[in-house]
């Protein structure tokens, strides 16, 4: 790992936070779309928000896809995952959505699964192997044993 | 009625971006190093290597739906519970499908973890 590879890890979780909340703040705007109006949803692109938020999801793909290049998908979600808090913080903070007390202890839980994941010794690295063909078709120990 | 809908959406979420997360990553593994790619070949190599991979449009055709899905699924609920509850239960999903699909070696360090998220799903839902 080296320390550009650390910044598209941060850049996949920072992108895909503030891309959803710009996504939220647009679709609270147009209102609920309803089963009988789906065009609605196509229409939605041209809310400055919407179209805000898939420019930044658009960054985190390309980072996501990067850091799928060299690391395991069971390495790369729990590694990002630090989003899901801070999307619901964000919900919280800027978009004043209440988040009940057992909702700050789910999201407690699920940090904690994350760091439970993320800080096991449980990367591989992958950019040693440059037959990725094989790597796919095989598959690799993705995690050290303790 | 809005509940219903919520959760719906969630479960297309998952369903569909947990195909195209595993397909993706194993089109990303088949392209190889997408860094010493682009400082070799330049970035149309990159993108002109992801975009022949069969795999890797399926893939992306999987992650647009989901994110209709997720559009979709933010105008009926709250963001702090459609998007947590939806990428959580992703990464649960993930964690199985990648050790079936891709046959990365899930330890029980992660398998703890998913169900630590899991539980952290049904508190959020409560």
């Amino acid at each position: 790992m080296t320390f550009r590879k650390y910044l598209v890890l941060a850049g996949i979780t920072v992108c895909s936070t503030v891309g959803d909340s710009l996504l939220a703040r647009g679709m609270k705007e147009l209102g609920a779309v309803s089963l009988h109006n789906l065009s609605g949803l196509l229409l939605a692109v041209l809310n400055p928000w919407v179209t805000a938020g898939i420019l930044l999801l658009l960054a985190f793909f390309s980072c996501y896809m990067s850091a799928l290049s060299w690391a395991d998908l069971t390495y790369v979600l729990p590694a990002t995952s630090l989003a899901y808090v801070l999307v619901a913080l964000i919900g919280h903070f800027r978009l004043h959505e209440e988040i009940s007390p057992t909702r700050w202890l789910g999201i407690a839980l699920i940090a904690s699964g994350v760091g439970f994941v993320a800080g096991g010794p449980s990367f591989t690295p992958r950019h040693e192997r440059h037959n990725s063909q094989d790597v796919a078709r095989e598959g690799v120990p993705s995690e050290v044993k303790p | 009625m809005k509940e219903i809908n919520a959760w719906a959406a969630i479960a297309l979420i998952v369903l569909t971006s947990t195909t195209g997360d595993v397909l993706l990553s194993y089109s990303m593994k088949r392209v190889g190093d997408v860094g010493e790619l682009w400082r070799r070949r330049g970035i149309l190599a990159v993108v002109g290597r992801a975009l022949t991979t069969p795999t890797f449009a399926l893939g992306l055709m999987a992650m647009a739906v989901a994110f209709y899905s997720l559009l979709y699924g933010l105008s009926w609920g709250n963001l702090s519970l459609v998007a947590p509850a939806s990428a959580s239960l992703t990464f649960v999903a993930n964690a199985v499908a990648a050790r079936i699909f891709l046959r990365e070696r899930v330890g029980r360090r992660r398998w703890i973890a998913a169900l630590l998220v899991a539980g952290g799903v049904v508190l959020m839902a409560i």
